[in-house]
């Protein structure tokens, strides 16, 4: 199946919504949410690179190891990158709880500990 | 700035950092056409060098290695993170604890979900186990294997016994557990240094592709990292649940 | 004698875990002396690296996995003088950290420990690594730990906003990194920076100047460059004074190494052509954040706050250091890292005292206050001129030697920046010792109205003698910002190391056959330093009538200043734009790396 350039535009597209939802957003659960959208876009962008068209997934348990597969390598960096994703978003949402206890509200326009 | 004027400024800017990124990206060969060499390498060294047949492991845990334990570490610095952030503070006194959000009543939990609930610990821990040590062979490993046993004793919440599942949970063993399963996968690496080796490199011996032992060290490495894993989630589940559900009065009123 | 390499990283990171075992059943004090010991272990490691390395670059690979046909299979440590220099720096700072919390916090478990040795462990992997996916993971834990640590005061409203505005930046920065790494493996199928640089060769093309953007952006928001230097001042006024040191001493120098050993390996054969187009961006940039960061500097009154625009301004000089892509100014880069580092830390470390001692950190509640911390004043004041450039301290030498280079490259307007933005940070300063100090301007208003931030305790009571264990390492401090200017041999060592750093061939050569090239070489003359001490000393002169004229201006100008109105709009626009609000900091981002890409692109392109 021909991908052409199909993934990467949709990482860039998801790395501009990413951050418009960032930008706009008027809840801070809303904005951390739109923080995992945007590093999906860099999980599309190095699989994309990673893919081979006709090639099968980099396990030989069943297969000759000559087979040609995709590139494991990214595989792992986008495993990687899943986990330090989910546990930046933890200490974000730990923050934003916090935040709500002590302002009692998660609207950042009414956040008004620091002005100037 | 109003959301009006942040909306255009971003949008006017957003625009132009999208096209420039799109224009970088159609600089790449389309997605299918190239691999790289390194990647070819990897792919044919990791049976014949370290009997690994799943190689995303074999990267994950032997090639790119240092690079595991670093990520282990950033889960392991969020967990102590997390709990610091949520630690009582001086001027509250913890209460008693509910079981449900605050201005609703629960419903009283029916057998039905109790018993699937409960029923499922016992597959899920086995499925968990299953994953963490056959990680070598197939997709899995610690991560993967990790985040599933975390979830063994969040049944029991699930099953709706906040109660019972926060004496289940012994805060002291899962910190021990977790802080164990972070220096596990260090002091494999040193064992390396000891032995007068770059550090992290095998010194166990392989057994024969496709069985559970399997890659030297890379077995006693994924167990480590879901031991460490499976005790930061639970640690991180339970402490949110704490925050919701345990009520925190100030001092003296 | 076990290898070296791994040490500073495995060390922290396994006394971290046990560490956390360890807290569960003892008490602090039992914590304490271990972590101290391990800091204090990293930091002898570091500097035996540092004396090795200058006998040649020291390549480990973890592992065991050496390179294959040329094709780096591992990760590596990739040690140089300046890497292992960072890497020592950022040790000493933990160190200077952990024996000041000792009195400092007076109720605290094992987690702050826990959490700045794992931050420890994170820079020293960072400034070691030769690898750039390492680099990316050393990164999120540096920053990851630091996010923890900002927001340590939870029992505030302005330390949980001020962690968060830095948490969201710092990891759409880092977002960006990952990015420009994924574009450059695209490109290059390498993750090893030798290997990458090697690839790419000579070749330009498009995706190598995105590449390069988003790499450069994301370590340049880190580093607090103008306009993404938002999170710096909401994250110093907020975190507690032992973690400030850390941010304004190293964490965000560790930004500008990272994007100047990416540049050298990687890009600079495929730039070399483009040079001046690059020097021109990077000059605009640095000029942009000396002016706003001093700027903003001289109007708070929160002395955190003040610290951290004062930051700001000299990665400025920093940047302009960087920019000028020659060895003279790289060395007044890293000259400027070491002394500012120093000095910063000292001045953090008198505010922990004087927020300690007098519950405040408001130079408009502080007024006259001080009188009684007479130690403190005099290594405020002398932290503050150093700042505007006083010799003999390493800031002094720093911005001489990058002044030399941009007269060398015909550009000698720009030692008039470098004076401006030094002389409003320390002007500063000094306006606030005299302030709260001395008195002075007792009965001045503000000039423009300061930040409003709500300040809590760090600590609970208000002695009568403040400890030593808080003096001694500011004053240790002075004396090694100090020593670090004054030393004709540390001056020597860091003209070799750079042009080490700069040498791109030998480093390729290093890492992927295994050669070893030793260009460590002590210069035979040294530029002329003190001749041109008259130039630090108008810079300070300048200073003092900046403060006098602030302080005393309405006995001196009775019917207001001159243009003071314009000025006043002007700044309080500025002030305007650092709205505390996430949005607004990510939208200026944005338009940041949208105009840094598209100059690079059209100049370039």
């Amino acid at each position: 199946m021909k991908m052409g350039f199909g993934p990467y535009v949709l990482a860039a597209w998801l790395f501009f919504i990413g951050l418009y939802g960032i930008v706009t957003s008027r809840n801070l659960f809303h904005l951390i949410l739109c923080i995992s959208i945007l590093q999906s876009s860099s999980y599309v962008l190095l699989l994309g690179i990673g893919y081979r068209t006709g090639a099968v997934a980099p396990v030989f348990s069943d297969i000759p190891v000559n087979t040609p597969a995709v590139d494991p390598i990214v595989q792992a960096l986008v495993l990687t990158d899943i986990v330090i994703e989910v546990t930046v978003l933890a200490l974000l949402l730990t923050l934003a709880v916090q935040i709500h206890k002590r302002h009692g509200t998660l609207d950042p326009d009414k956040l008004s500990a620091i002005r100037g | 700035m109003s959301l009006r004027t942040r909306t255009r400024l971003f949008l006017a800017a957003g625009m132009g950092l999208l096209a420039f990124f799109i224009y970088g990206l159609l600089g790449l060969p389309p997605v299918g056409q190239q691999i790289s060499g390194y990647a070819t390498k990897l792919n044919s060294l990791t049976v014949p060098a370290r009997h690994i047949t799943d190689t995303v492991t074999a990267v994950n845990f032997d090639f790119r290695g240092f690079d595991t334990m670093g990520e282990e570490y950033i889960l392991f610095t969020s967990v102590m993170g997390v709990l610091l952030l949520f630690r009582t503070q001086r001027d509250e006194v913890e209460e008693a604890p509910r079981n449900h959000a605050p201005g609703r009543q629960a419903p009283p939990s029916s057998d039905a979900v109790r018993v699937c609930a409960l029923s499922l610990m016992a597959p899920t821990l086995l499925f968990g186990i299953y994953t963490v040590t056959h990680g070598q062979i197939n997709p899995g490993g610690g991560f993967q294997g990790g985040v599933i046993l975390a979830t063994v004793l969040l049944f029991v919440f699930l099953a709706g016994d906040y109660e019972i599942f926060r004496k289940m949970d012994a805060h002291r063993a899962v910190e021990l557990a977790e802080s164990a399963g972070a220096a596990g996968f260090v002091l494999v690496g040193l064992a390396a240094i000891i032995l007068n080796k770059p550090f992290l490199e095998n010194v166990l011996p392989l057994a024969p592709a496709g069985t559970v032992l399997s890659g030297g060290t890379v077995p006693l490495i994924s167990l480590s990292v879901g031991i460490e894993v499976g005790a930061g989630i639970l640690l991180l589940s339970t402490a949110f649940l704490e925050e919701a559900l345990v009520l925190k009065s100030k001092k003296g009123g | 004698m076990p290898p070296l390499p791994p040490l500073p990283v495995v060390v922290p990171l396994l006394m971290a875990a046990v560490l956390v075992a360890l807290g569960l059943f003892f008490e602090r004090r039992v914590i304490e002396i271990p972590a101290i010991v391990t800091a204090l272990g990293v930091t002898a490691i570091c500097l035996i690296l540092v004396v090795r390395s200058s006998h040649g670059l020291i390549v480990y690979w973890f592992g065991g996995w050496a390179p294959i046909d040329h094709i780096a299979l591992g990760i590596s440590f990739v040690i140089d003088p300046i890497g292992a220099g960072m890497a020592t720096l950022c040790s000493l700072l933990v160190v200077a950290a952990f024996i000041f919390s000792l009195k400092y916090f007076d109720a605290v478990g094992s987690l702050f420990h826990v959490l700045m040795l794992v931050f420890l462990g994170a820079m020293c992997g960072f400034s070691l690594t030769g690898d750039a996916f390492n680099l990316f993971v050393f990164f999120e834990l540096m920053s990851a730990a630091a996010f923890a640590l900002c927001g340590y005061k939870t029992e505030a409203r302005a330390p949980v906003q001020g962690a968060l505005n830095f948490a969201v930046t710092n990891t759409v920065g880092a977002f960006m990194v990952l990015t420009g790494i994924a574009l450059l493996y695209g490109r290059t199928g390498a993750l090893n920076l030798a290997q990458i640089g090697q690839a790419l060769g000579s070749q330009m093309d498009r995706t190598v100047i995105v590449a390069f953007t988003l790499v450069t952006a994301g370590f340049l928001i880190k580093a607090a460059a103008v306009p993404f230097h938002f999170w710096l001042a909401d994250a110093h006024a907020v975190a507690p004074t032992p973690v400030c040191v850390l941010f304004s001493g190293v964490m965000v120098e560790l930004g500008l190494y990272a994007v100047a050993r990416i540049y050298w390996v990687v890009f600079s054969s495929a730039f070399s052509s483009h040079a001046s187009a690059l020097r021109s961006v990077f000059m605009g940039l640095g000029i942009l954040t000396c002016l706003v960061g001093g700027t903003m500097c001289y109007v708070q009154t929160h002395v955190k706050r003040m610290l951290a625009f004062s930051t700001v301004s000299h990665v400025g000089v920093m940047i302009l250091g960087f920019g000028l892509l020659t060895p003279l100014a790289l060395g007044g880069m890293a000259m400027e890292v070491v002394g500012h580092g120093m000095v910063k830390s000292a001045l953090f470390f008198c505010s922990g005292i004087v927020l300690h001692r007098l519950g405040d950190v408001d130079e408009m509640r502080l007024r006259g206050l001080g009188s009684r911390l007479t130690g403190t004043g005099v290594v405020f004041a002398l932290g503050g001129l150093a700042l505007a450039g006083l010799p003999p301290f390493g800031t002094f030498v720093g911005d001489l030697l990058i002044e030399q280079s941009a007269r060398g490259m015909g550009l000698a307007w720009l030692r008039w920046i470098i004076i401006v933005a030094a002389v409003l940070s320390g002007a500063a300063i000094v306006r606030f010792v005299a302030r709260a100090f001395w008195g002075w301007g007792y009965y001045e208003k503000e000039a423009v109205k300061g930040a409003k931030i709500e300040t809590g305790q760090e600590t609970e009571k208000s002695h009568f003698r403040s400890p030593m264990v808080m003096v001694g390492p500011a004053a240790i401090l002075i004396a090694l910002g100090i020593a670090a200017g004054v030393s004709r041999q540390f001056l020597a060592a860091i003209e070799a190391s750079v042009n080490v750093f700069q040498n791109r061939q030998a480093y390729i050569a290093a890492v992927l056959s295994g050669a070893h090239i030793n260009s460590f070489q002590l210069p035979a003359a040294q530029p002329r330093v003190f001749g041109y001490a008259f130039v630090g000393l108008f810079a300070v002169a300048l200073a003092f009538v900046l403060v006098v004229l602030t302080l005393f201006r309405s006995q001196l100008f009775e019917s207001g200043v001159p243009g003071g109105s314009v000025v006043r709009h002007g700044v309080e626009c500025l002030q305007r734009c650092h709205s505390g609000h996430v949005g607004d900091y990510v939208t200026w981002l944005v338009i940041g790396v949208t105009i840094f890409g598209g100059a690079l692109l059209i100049l370039m392109g």
